[in-house]
């Protein structure tokens, strides 16, 4: 790691530790950070002595409400970046993200469905529209690949224009649903496509966190394919890449790790997109170093906005990250030379 | 070629969508060798360098590496004995020359296992090699053409493979590169016994460089043998329907001069 990565590395987890206890102090009855922190940390065993002399609601506010929501938003904003980082190297374009699956309308799709048709199977303390938005995510990014083969290959061309064919689709049909609905129902759909961390506790967490863990993992033991697709599949492949294969992997790993974000949260744009493109800029395209740190930076940049969306009095935090993102990338693209093809 | 081939075709079918582009070659290239493939556009040149290298699936034929069926390996283990220098664009992706030169190694390296020291000195040897140890550190994003062009001859030199297939290695460049690129093909192919498959444009260049010309014309082989055998004002005229003069270039190799102020030629057949 150079010395420059490093610093940008320290600059990261500074903010990461800025954004738990702005936070965990964040919210309708508002603490000190410092005081919020350490309601956190004495609870790390042998660190209970740092306990500050709090009331058991602020107790249960900053460790039964706002740490599993935090907790939600840095796992579905590591989880985005990472699955944006995949699918950036898999086109070979800094400007793919995990929506060119089709995975934000098949996650759209469910969650419609779940909330129109009042499914009511609810597992492991989940409520059916994580589940069908889940299911809709990688039915519909399955059938993106599948739809993709052409005599044993899946070109990224074909990829990308099914991929927007089955996302309008799959839209379609969701707006058919909607409009077939009670006013009610609509609301809670409108409302969970522009995507929100109010009200998602413990089994939220539990429920992305084995994806956002297991699978960035699994594609840090490819950031060496992940460096060489960038050079094409043609170079990849003479390279020793076995590419259908690894592109199959990588993904399926993508589908999981953006199904499973948009699921809990609905969906929540630009950081698939912007934080993998900004950490580039800032270390460049190497993927060992690349996607541990849009792990970590995509979840401080979800906290963030997550605080922010907090403090504007509750609003969807797909808001502020598509108000934030947009301009920011649009300032990105003006700036950055090498998009000059 | 008395011993048994590195790599072979055995009469390869092959093409795009359902257009056969390849009618039963037969090619053989020995140990050492220095071998260009030449023809006019759309002969076949670079689908018979693509076949050779496995991306392109064959209809009929097999491919032979080193005795064994191209389909006997797996992918890796061909990327440790073939390395391909494909036609290059820039990319758009920020990678140093060092990094970008160290991809050479994929093949050697296992899942979880970093690059070593030993991978760090086989990549700085193929720099040296290609002259490139001064843009260690810069972007291949910034590098010209030639740049880029020996950089990545320089990850095919990393690979440590025995054969080397290049596809117009020379395009694009200028005369002063041409001959750069064709010198460094030639001291790899001397100094380290390798074998070379080049696709060439130029037939000057492929004359004055290589040992061996493959003449496609149409998906056949037309005519194959040492430059001066091989490239002769008929063949031009026959394969290039090319009225050319040929004589002795100041290297011993044949030159061709256009003639220029030429009626087309006559009876072209389509």
């Amino acid at each position: 790691m150079s010395r420059h990565q490093a610093l940008v590395t320290a600059g990261l987890v500074l903010l990461l530790i800025a954004t738990v206890a702005i936070s965990l102090a964040t919210g309708p009855s508002p603490l000190p950070p410092q005081k919020a922190m350490r309601i956190l940390v004495s609870r790390v065993p042998g660190l209970s002595s740092l306990a500050p002399q709090a009331t058991a609601a602020e107790q249960s506010i900053v460790l039964g409400i706002r740490l599993p929501r935090l907790l939600l938003a840095l796992l579905v904003g590591a989880a985005l970046a990472v699955a944006g980082a995949v699918m950036q190297s898999f086109f070979q374009n800094p400007m793919a993200a995990p929506s060119i699956l089709g995975v934000s309308a098949g996650a759209t799709l469910g969650a419609t469905a779940a909330i129109m048709l009042g499914l009511n199977i609810g597992i492991w303390g989940l409520s059916p529209v994580p589940i069908c938005a889940f299911l809709g995510a990688l039915a519909v990014s399955a059938a993106v690949y599948l739809l993709s083969r052409r005599g044993g290959r899946t070109p990224v061309t074909l990829l990308l224009l099914t991929g927007i064919a089955l996302g309008s689709l799959a839209s379609a049909i969701s707006s058919f649903i909607l409009i077939r609905g009670q006013q009610g129902d609509l609301d809670l759909v409108i409302i969970w496509m522009m995507g929100s961390l109010a009200n998602r506790g413990w089994p939220e967490v539990q429920m992305i966190l084995p994806y956002a863990i297991g699978a960035s993992v699994v594609v840090y033991f490819y950031s060496r394919e992940l460096n060489v697709l960038l050079m094409g599949d043609e170079q990849a492949y003479y390279l020793g890449v076995p590419v259908e294969r690894v592109k199959l992997i990588l993904l399926t790993l993508a589908s999981l790790l953006a199904a499973a974000a948009v699921a809990v949260t609905g969906a929540i744009g630009f950081i698939g997109l912007i934080v993998p493109h900004l950490i580039r800029l800032l270390v460049g395209p190497q993927h060992r170093i690349l996607l541990p740190l849009c792990f970590l930076g995509g979840g401080v940049i979800l906290g963030l906005a997550d605080i922010a969306a907090n403090m504007a009095g509750e609003i969807p935090i797909g808001i502020v990250t598509s108000l934030i993102g947009a301009p920011f990338f649009l300032y990105l693209l003006h700036r950055a030379r090498e998009y000059e093809f | 070629m008395a011993n048994q081939p590195v790599i072979a075709g055995k009469s390869i079918v092959c093409g795009y969508d359902d257009r056969d582009v390849l009618h039963a070659v037969d090619v053989e290239v020995g140990e050492g060798e220095f071998v260009g493939l030449i023809g006019p556009n759309g002969s076949g040149k670079s689908t018979l360098l693509r076949a050779l290298t496995g991306i392109l699936p064959l209809r009929t034929g097999v491919v032979i590496l080193a005795g064994q069926p191209l389909s006997s390996y797996s992918r890796r283990q061909i990327a440790q004995r073939v390395a391909v220098v494909p036609q290059v664009s820039g990319s758009i992706f920020s990678f140093t020359v060092e990094d970008y030169v160290l991809m050479g190694r994929t093949p050697h390296l296992g899942r979880l296992q970093a690059q070593g020291p030993d991978d760090l000195h086989v990549a700085w040897q193929a720099m040296e090699l290609a002259d490139l140890t001064d843009l260690a550190s810069r972007p291949v994003t910034e590098l010209s053409g030639g740049e880029l062009q020996r950089a990545t001859l320089a990850r095919a030199f990393a690979q440590q493979t025995n054969i080397l297939l290049l596809d117009e290695p020379t395009a694009f460049l200028d005369i002063n590169h041409q001959h750069e690129i064709f010198e460094l093909l030639t001291r790899f192919n001397q100094d380290e016994q390798k074998t070379i498959v080049c696709v060439s444009h130029d037939l000057n260049l492929a004359a004055q460089y290589c040992q061996r010309l493959i003449v496609l014309s149409g998906g056949r082989i037309h005519i194959q043998g040492p430059p001066p055998a091989v490239v002769t004002a008929q063949m031009i005229a026959q394969v290039y329907h090319a009225e050319v003069q040929v004589d002795t270039g100041p290297g011993g190799a044949p030159r061709v001069s256009l003639i220029p102020e030429t009626a087309a030629p006559e009876d072209e057949q389509i």
